[in-house]
């Protein structure tokens, strides 16, 4: 047993809920107690999805335990293949339903029989992975099952298509800004020329997965999920796979050269050319992207030196790691990430990048080594951004697990050139600003949590002498009020009335005490 | 599809294929309503996941309440549940020192066969804090219904009623008991108001503190006192029970703590509507009355001037035609507000009717529908929402009060709706707020009458395959 406030990664049902129902016209049937649909709000509200969520529960309840949940499930597969005719019907336990040890497997076998739908069990263990894990599971188990149902039916077509083209594995629902990843990937590979031959699982048709092998290569950008798929098209069908995260502008750089490199193997058989992404990638790092600029930029220089913690997925907490150290020269003190399982690969990455590794999914170590290292900006989970708050530490999110505000209306992608942009600013808006900052540090922060006078106007009791007047007007707009305040505050409570600069400097000396 | 509607009551029962949230959902409010508890979740990450993620309550703000997290060497069984159990508690004890911990049984716990109830009187004295064992499970229950197994469970432990003699030396307990009121009054109603004899009323169901004391003060004026609430803002302030209490009920979904306060602790249950809306309100004070031979003074009065207050939203509700597709229970007596209102209700989907404890509601549903010449809706126990979605498409009606999961793909096909967890959340009990009521009801109305004019009703596209 295990005390447990929040966690990083759900359940393994979710993961494998999230992959179906990323396809189109795939049905999944949980077999759950009443209450452990949960997933259908999740997707309803965060995605802001309107169509309904292609996920039924089979309800164990009482009744159901006692004789045995067969005939139910059957029934409601039988019936859900009636109703919607889905190509493909996934069944899946909850951590609840798979301790009762019902041969599931066999359900699905007699369903099967009685339904047009293809059905399948989703092969998880619920006890020993987490939702990312069970993803991956799941998405290679549904290729896995078209791939050689094609083959058995000899539809396989293993030809390459005719011009450069690529599958992008990974893109589903209720991921981290996913939505706007992906268009920003097919902008990047629309650029270099490649078409697209399939995206999986998000708006994908099982039906059409026998038709991944024409693809040149496939392209995984997110550690996640999909690495078990490619390594599965890798090993049955020599497909190469490129998994660098193209976030930041050195790594999209290695990855459009991987891809380069990988185009090339065929392109001068195929089309008698080859191709050079070089002043491509010249042409948008330095003109296109706003982000190398801003690196060499006034603003990003008050960056330097600053101390930073970044937590989050594997991926982005890797590649967040990489770009603040790297292309900004911020000074990454810990950095750390919840996906435990991909332990070696993280450590490998970052290790040259910051003073120290965390890897844990237990919070509290998160916020502890926060609260001891006291950095000047966190890049986190929204977990990382509440603990900031109780520190009074500003936090950008940059990772999963998804809240309400990782689904934003307008185009905030992390990866690519675009995301480039948006990550510059996160980064930039998250750390308190340079001016800003150094008369905070004089004059002693932002707060005004207490009502020093009940009137907004400042005709008091409290006189200013010219110097201290003068001293004031010294002080930039946006912080002179406050200053202003709080030197008023510290007048009133320690009885003074005339208000010298020696005064202001004792107040602020007080504030910081 | 033919879709009649009749005359009398009629329940249906579908084939319960509906979404609703698990029972230990509970927990969001009653750690918020009993001040000292601590509430530990015995289950599994999909558990956890859910007070996470579907309530939207982060454990941000380091609550009283957590997980007790099985894993694979809990379930099979190589670990001594007891000792796990064991060095969790201790924990919590050190860290937070609550003055109770619910242990909230799940699913999981059902089917593992965990003892729970056998382990906690032992580990009661061994860590010296009582532990309530409340098995909010969803094998057996729906959303709102944990409320009643925490609460069913926690009647069990309310002091006995003392004979005459033992009174006395409780006396401070029992002052303790009225702390909530005013010293001067307190001392008057220690004089006025004695347990030897007389009757005293205790009302269950966890209400925000004001709307139980707007409650019990509508109550006061009838001079009727409510000598405690189940659950108090206090673990150590449980009210006393005995068979010279009465108990009333103030949630539609408490059917299991009413049996139990009747058969376990003998005390007499009144048997009324709810007070929801000011018809329920006062159809609810008026039963209450009458059990103790009170004549009422001025309700009628009370309630025509609520009702002449709610005239703004009755104009906007009047005609409109609602749905429910069923989620916490408390759709009865709000489909009879509602038609008292003036609106059509096609279908009542309700997780679990008991007709017994809900039988004053649902007499007072009918005398409405026959009051408003309004046809009896439909009732259906455990719905399949696919089938409900197919009548709201055939019905169009107005307003869909449902679960989060179908709001927005329904607002997508035209179809407003209201999620009916937020009547689970809002102040809707008594007089003063059957006006938050019908401002949620309404919200979708208002807001259509906004948008009336720019032609985007349906946000979907035509389906191709």
């Amino acid at each position: 047993m295990k005390l447990a406030y929040w966690m990083y990664a759900g359940p393994a049902h979710i993961g494998t809920l999230r992959v179906a129902s990323s396809f189109k016209n795939v049905h999944a049937i949980m077999h759950a107690p009443l209450g452990d649909d949960y997933f259908n709000v999740m997707r309803s509200m965060l995605e802001r999805e309107r169509d309904f969520t292609p996920v039924t529960a089979s309800i164990v309840d009482r009744h159901v335990l006692a004789r045995g949940s067969q005939e139910k499930v059957v029934d409601n597969i039988t019936k859900k293949d009636k109703q919607e005719h889905p190509d493909l019907i996934v069944l899946t336990p909850t951590c609840t339903s798979s301790i009762l040890q019902e041969d599931l497997q066999n359900f699905v076998n007699r369903a099967s029989m009685s339904s047009d739908s293809d059905v399948i069990l989703a092969d998880v263990n619920h006890y020993r992975v987490n939702e990312l894990q069970a993803a991956d599971r799941t998405l290679e188990q549904v290729v896995r099952y078209y791939l050689e149902k094609a083959h058995r039916q000899e539809k396989l077509n293993l030809s390459l298509t005719d011009k450069p083209s690529a599958n992008i594995i990974g893109i589903f629902t209720l991921g981290f800004h996913n939505q706007h990843d992906c268009r920003e990937l097919k902008r990047l590979l629309q650029d270099l020329g490649i078409m697209i031959n399939q995206i999986i699982p998000e708006g994908g048709f099982v039906e059409n997965l026998h038709e991944l092998p024409k693809a040149w290569f496939n392209l995984v950008p997110y550690r996640e999920v999909g690495l078990m798929t490619a390594l599965y098209l890798e090993k049955e069908f020599g497909m190469p796979y490129i998994s660098t995260t193209p976030m930041g502008i050195v790594d999209i750089a290695n990855c459009i050269r991987q891809i380069q490199k990988q185009v090339n193997i065929w392109s001068p058989i195929l089309l008698g050319k080859k191709f050079d992404f070089e002043p491509y990638i010249d042409e948008q790092t330095r003109f296109i992207s706003q982000a190398a600029w801003f690196s060499r930029s006034i603003d990003c220089q008050n960056l330097t030196g600053k101390k930073a913690v970044v937590f989050g997925d594997a991926t982005h907490a890797a590649s967040i790691t990489k770009i603040l150290a790297c292309e900004m020269g911020i000074r990454v003190s810990c950095t750390g990430t919840y996906c435990k399982h991909d332990e070696e690969w993280f450590r490998e990455q970052v290790q040259n990048f910051c003073d120290e590794i965390l890897i844990t999914d237990d919070h509290t170590e998160v916020g502890d080594m926060i609260a001891r290292i006291e950095p000047s900006a966190i890049f986190g989970t929204q977990m990382e951004r509440h603990i900031g708050k109780r520190l009074d530490i500003p936090c950008g999110v940059i990772s999963s697990p998804v809240h309400i505000q990782n689904f934003p209306l307008g185009y905030r992608p992390f990866l690519g050139y675009e995301g480039t942009n948006q990550i510059a600013d996160l980064v930039y808006n998250s750390f308190t600003l340079g001016m800003e900052d150094h008369l905070l540090e004089i004059f002693g922060g932002h707060d005004t949590k207490e009502v020093i006078t009940k009137s907004l106007s400042t005709d008091t009791d409290l006189t200013w002498n010219s110097e201290s007047q003068l001293e004031l007007n010294k002080i930039p707009g946006f912080v002179r009020g406050k200053i202003k305040r709080n030197t008023e505050k510290f007048a009133r409570q320690n009885n003074i009335t005339k208000i010298t600069v020696e005064v202001m400097y004792a107040a602020k000396e007080d504030l910081s005490a | 599809m033919s879709i009649k509607i009749s005359e009398t009551l009629t329940f249906e029962c579908e084939t319960g294929n509906y979404h609703t949230f698990c029972p230990i959902s509970c927990v969001a409010w009653l750690y918020q309503k009993i001040e000292d508890s601590f509430f530990l979740v015995v289950g599994t990450k999909t558990c956890g996941y859910f007070l996470q993620n579907a309530l939207g309550v982060m454990i941000f703000a380091e609550p009283r309440y957590a997980m007790a997290e099985l894993e694979e060497g809990d379930i099979s069984a190589q670990l001594n549940d007891y000792e796990e159990l064991k060095r969790l508690c201790v924990q919590i004890k050190k860290d937070r020192n609550p003055s109770v911990i619910i242990w909230i049984g799940t699913c999981t716990t059902e089917i593992i066969k965990m003892d729970l109830e056998g382990m906690a009187p032992k580990l009661e004295n061994e860590i010296e804090i009582p532990i309530v064992v409340a098995r909010a499970n969803g094998l057996d229950y729906a959303f709102t219904q944990g409320e009643d197994t925490v609460l069913a469970a926690m009647a069990h432990r309310c002091p006995e009623q003392k004979t005459e003699i033992e009174k006395k030396i409780d006396d401070k307990s029992i002052q303790e008991l009225f702390s909530f009121l005013p010293l001067k009054t307190k001392e008057k109603s220690n004089k006025s108001f004695t347990l030897k004899n007389t009757f005293s009323l205790v009302l269950f169901g966890s209400l925000p503190s004001t709307v139980a004391s707007q409650l019990s003060l509508e109550l006061k004026r009838q001079s009727i006192h409510v000598s405690g609430w189940l659950p108090a803002q206090r673990y150590t302030d449980l009210p006393i029970l005995g068979d010279k209490v009465y108990v009333c009920g103030v949630n539609p979904f408490l059917s299991r703590t009413a049996t139990t306060l009747m058969r376990r602790r003998k005390c007499k249950l009144i048997g009324a509507p709810f007070p929801i809306g000011p018809d329920g309100t006062r159809a609810w004070i008026e039963k209450i009355c009458s059990v103790f031979n009170i004549e009422t003074q001025g309700l009628e009065e009370r309630e025509q001037q609520v009702w002449e207050s709610l005239k703004n939203y009755l104009n906007l509700v009047r005609g409109k035609s609602v749905f429910f597709m069923g989620d916490n229970l408390l759709e009865i007596s709000l489909a009879r507000f509602l038609i008292r209102c003036g609106m059509i209700v096609y279908e009542i989907g309700i997780p679990y009717m008991d007709k017994r404890y809900q039988a004053a509601e649902l007499t007072l549903l009918q005398e409405t529908c026959k009051k408003m010449c309004i046809p009896m809706p439909r009732i259906v126990e455990k719905p399949d929402n696919y089938n409900q979605i197919q009548r709201m498409r055939e019905l169009q009606p107005d307003l869909a009060i449902t679960g989060m999961a179908h709001a927005n793909p329904l607002e997508a096909r035209g179809i407003n709706t209201k999620w009916s967890v937020e009547f689970t959340f809002a102040q809707i009990h008594g007089f003063t707020n059957a006006k938050d009521v019908l401002e949620l009801v309404t919200r979708p109305l208002r807001r259509n009458n906004n948008l009336e004019n720019l032609g985007w009703t349906n946000l979907i596209k035509i389906q191709k395959r």
